[in-house]
């Protein structure tokens, strides 16, 4: 008889971090101890602490360790999971609290969150259609069926108030309703999990974490629209996602939750799996559709929309995972559950991924209109090494970032659009003051100049011009008339360009010259980076007073750039070196390895 | 193809099977599992309340899990139950009777007075 399931988390941040080898560890260390018929290991999906992985669980008692290695599986199969004493020295330290947490769920990391879409992501089984209907699995879709029409469907997904989580945020009751409107002897269902901004993995974790709720919110929008056919389009770059996505349809299929006559109700349904490549510009509906037809995926003009005209010139349907997570909880817990949360336009719950300089790394879910300083500061746990927060990027090269003067505003649609940024499909990047916002635009337009798909003049020749202009600033060799082309080809593309991809590329740029103006203009006039990460603009230079001739600071150049001068200091024995700025590579070598603090970047 | 009496009877089945991973405000058997308590018979105490809870079909409402020394060791194996504020604690367990503290505590609610420490000590 089972008494104890050890969790360990199987997302990609863990597997890559072992747990794979931890749970083969602990499989071998229970039998060895003969605890395999008490204690059962599962492997599951994404917790959201990533920055602490790989992380294992002990129930009963949510017992979480972080940061667990192959060699700790002994202690806690012989301290834990025999004499029901907890291991204290792998017990995560709370930086916010101040203590010792137990207990994931008492973690300042998970106090603040509500879990809707990530609710069965680290509590189930992704691999097990049996957990997942332990779970209230498939019950929203056997009352769809049983009881509710196309039309009540469509009315709940209105009254709700949900909308897109890939970033648009367009209400999904009402795109149901329109493909609904559309008279056609074939439409389909797609699921857009071609997620490419860099940094976000929230639909990812879904797929890796809960695959069949994605299965099972499709059925029931098929049933809604009168479609029988789905598609999720997910990029090939997802291995993990791909095969737990495989073994859920084969699932599916199996009990009869997916093919002809689900459910015994008459309906039928199928779903199946489109590989991308990992072009950015196939997360855009109307490239994904065409990626999905074959062709090469290349947005095209709308209308007609693709409730209208969308896969293979039928009425369509396209939302993005986290979207499709939240839906069976809609139809179980009614409408008026989801509207209670989040604010008056934006309802419900956002997941963000958050990244970059913040101490918990990893997928936060709250309620919309959340503040950004409760995420960074409670959630995230503040910016390590003591730095200041400096901004924050939401919807990655397709969003703005958020000065510190605005850490109160609420994260919600509206409200991230008035200041310049939008929500975007979550990715949260958090920069401190060494960061250089100007490279940071530049980050996110290149990423875009790349991802262009080519198609529209505005976007592949507009962001490569605005890419080369940035460079020029970057280099120390830019203009202030530089500031004005950047804005007046910015609005342009916005305006022009062809698909979302484009019309949203500027906006990193636009969003740090509005708020970081001055750091421009420092790079223009001053000829400087104040964060000091523009390499053009930076020199390495060893105070000669500090300097003792060690040499280790030569022996580490690369360029061989650094020699010996004929400078004694007060005081030192040896003459002090000095760094020929021509054969430079500015790698930070020196600097690295000078253990006298004696060089310093200019 | 699984008909939906067979959904229903595999997700409760199913429930019962991880319904440790979530029990809130449940009844805690705790079970005293140090060295002196597995040498004085543990073990076997555990899995029955292991196996009794679910079989009695209170799963749902009751945890059992382990802790360490108690500190009588005199006294293992050792048994503590909680529900709320109210803790029992029931010594020199075994199998048999811990069969029992499952189907006239836990099931009834009704303490069985002669297995406590109470007892024990008169």
């Amino acid at each position: 008889m089972i008494r104890s399931h050890v969790m360990i988390c199987g997302g990609s941040g863990c597997t890559a971090s072992g747990s794979k080898a931890l749970q083969e560890a602990m499989e071998k260390e229970l039998v060895a101890k003969d605890l395999q018929d008490e204690v059962k290991v599962v492997q599951t999906g994404c917790f959201g602490l990533c920055e602490l992985g790989p992380i294992m669980v002990v129930y009963p008692g949510d017992v979480f360790y972080s940061r667990v290695t192959v060699d700790d599986i002994p202690e806690i199969v012989e301290e834990h999971l025999l004499k029901g004493r907890i291991v204290e020295r792998l017990v995560h330290e709370d930086e916010v609290l101040k203590e010792q947490v137990t207990s994931l769920n008492d973690t300042s990391f998970y106090q603040v969150q509500k879990r809707v879409a990530l609710k069965n992501c680290g509590l189930i089984d992704p691999e097990s259609i049996d957990e997942y209907l332990a779970m209230d699995g498939y019950v929203a879709l056997q009352k769809v069926l049983q009881e509710m029409t196309p039309d009540d469907v469509i009315q709940v997904m209105l009254d709700s108030g949900l909308r897109g989580r890939g970033g648009a945020g367009f209400p999904t009751g009402l795109k149901w309703k329109f493909a609904k409107g559309y008279d056609a002897p074939q439409k389909f269902v797609c699921c857009n999990a071609d997620e490419g901004d860099p940094g976000a993995f929230m639909d990812r974790s879904i797929l890796e974490g809960d695959p069949h709720v994605v299965l099972e919110a499709m059925t029931i929008a098929g049933y809604a629209i009168g479609a029988n056919q789905g598609y999720i389009y997910v990029r090939a770059e997802y291995p993990i996602a791909v095969q737990r996505l495989k073994i859920a349809l084969d699932q599916a299929h199996e009990y009869g939750l997916l093919g002809k006559n689900i459910m015994e109700s008459g309906f039928d349904f199928d779903i199946d799996i489109r590989l991308g490549a990992g072009a950015f510009v196939c997360g855009e509906e109307t490239a994904l559709m065409t990626s999905i037809e074959g062709n090469r995926g290349e947005p095209r003009p709308r209308p007609p929309f693709p409730a209208e005209k969308g896969l293979f010139q039928s009425p369509s349907i396209l939302n993005n995972v986290e979207t499709w997570a939240n839906i069976p909880q809609i139809i179980i817990n009614g409408p008026e559950w989801f509207a209670a949360m989040g604010t008056e336009k934006s309802k419900g719950t956002k997941v963000f991924a958050l990244g970059g300089k913040i101490k918990h790394t990893g997928l936060v879910e709250i309620p919309m209109g959340t503040t950004l300083r409760t995420v960074i500061e409670e959630v995230g746990g503040g910016i390590p090494n003591g730095k200041k927060f400096k901004a924050a990027q939401t919807g990655g090269p397709s969003g703005g970032c958020i000065p510190a003067s605005h850490i109160d505003v609420q994260m919600d649609y509206e409200h991230l659009a008035e200041i310049g940024s939008i929500m975007g499909s979550g990715g949260l990047i958090v920069m401190d003051e060494d960061n250089c916002m100007v490279d940071i635009a530049k980050f996110f337009l290149k990423f875009t100049v790349d991802e262009s798909c080519g198609k529209c003049t505005p976007c592949r020749i507009g962001t490569r011009r605005m890419l080369e202009i940035l460079d020029r600033i970057t280099e120390g060799k830019g203009t202030l008339e530089d500031i004005d082309k950047l804005e007046e080809l910015a609005y342009y593309i916005k305006e022009n360009a062809l698909c979302g991809l484009g019309q949203t590329a500027p906006n990193p740029v636009l969003s740090t010259i509005r708020f970081f103006r001055d750091e421009y203009i420092a790079h223009i006039q001053d000829k400087k980076c104040p964060a000091g990460v523009c390499t053009a603009l930076l020199s390495y230079v060893i105070d000669k007073e500090k300097c003792i001739g060690c040499t280790m600071c030569q022996r580490n150049c690369p360029a061989d750039a650094i020699s010996v001068t004929d400078y004694v200091a007060e005081g030192h024995k040896k003459p002090s070196l000095a760094i020929d700025t021509d054969k430079c590579i500015k790698c930070g070598a020196c600097m690295n390895n000078c253990k006298f603090g004696a060089i310093s970047k200019q | 193809m699984k008909s939906l009496e067979e959904l229903a009877r595999i997700r409760e089945q199913t429930k019962a099977k991880i319904a440790l991973r979530e029990k809130e405000g449940a009844v805690r058997v705790v079970v005293g599992m140090a060295t002196c308590g597995i040498a004085a018979g543990a073990r076997p105490v555990l899995s029955t309340f292991v196996e009794e809870v679910n079989g009695s079909g209170i799963g749902d409402k009751v945890s059992v899990e382990q802790t360490g020394c108690i500190g009588i060791c005199q006294y293992e194996p050792v048994v503590e139950i909680f529900d709320g504020d109210e803790k029992t604690t029931y010594v020199k367990m075994t199998a048999d009777k811990a069969k029992r503290v499952v189907a006239e505590h836990l099931v009834k609610g009704n303490v069985v007075t002669e297995y406590t420490i109470g007892a024990a000590k008169v």
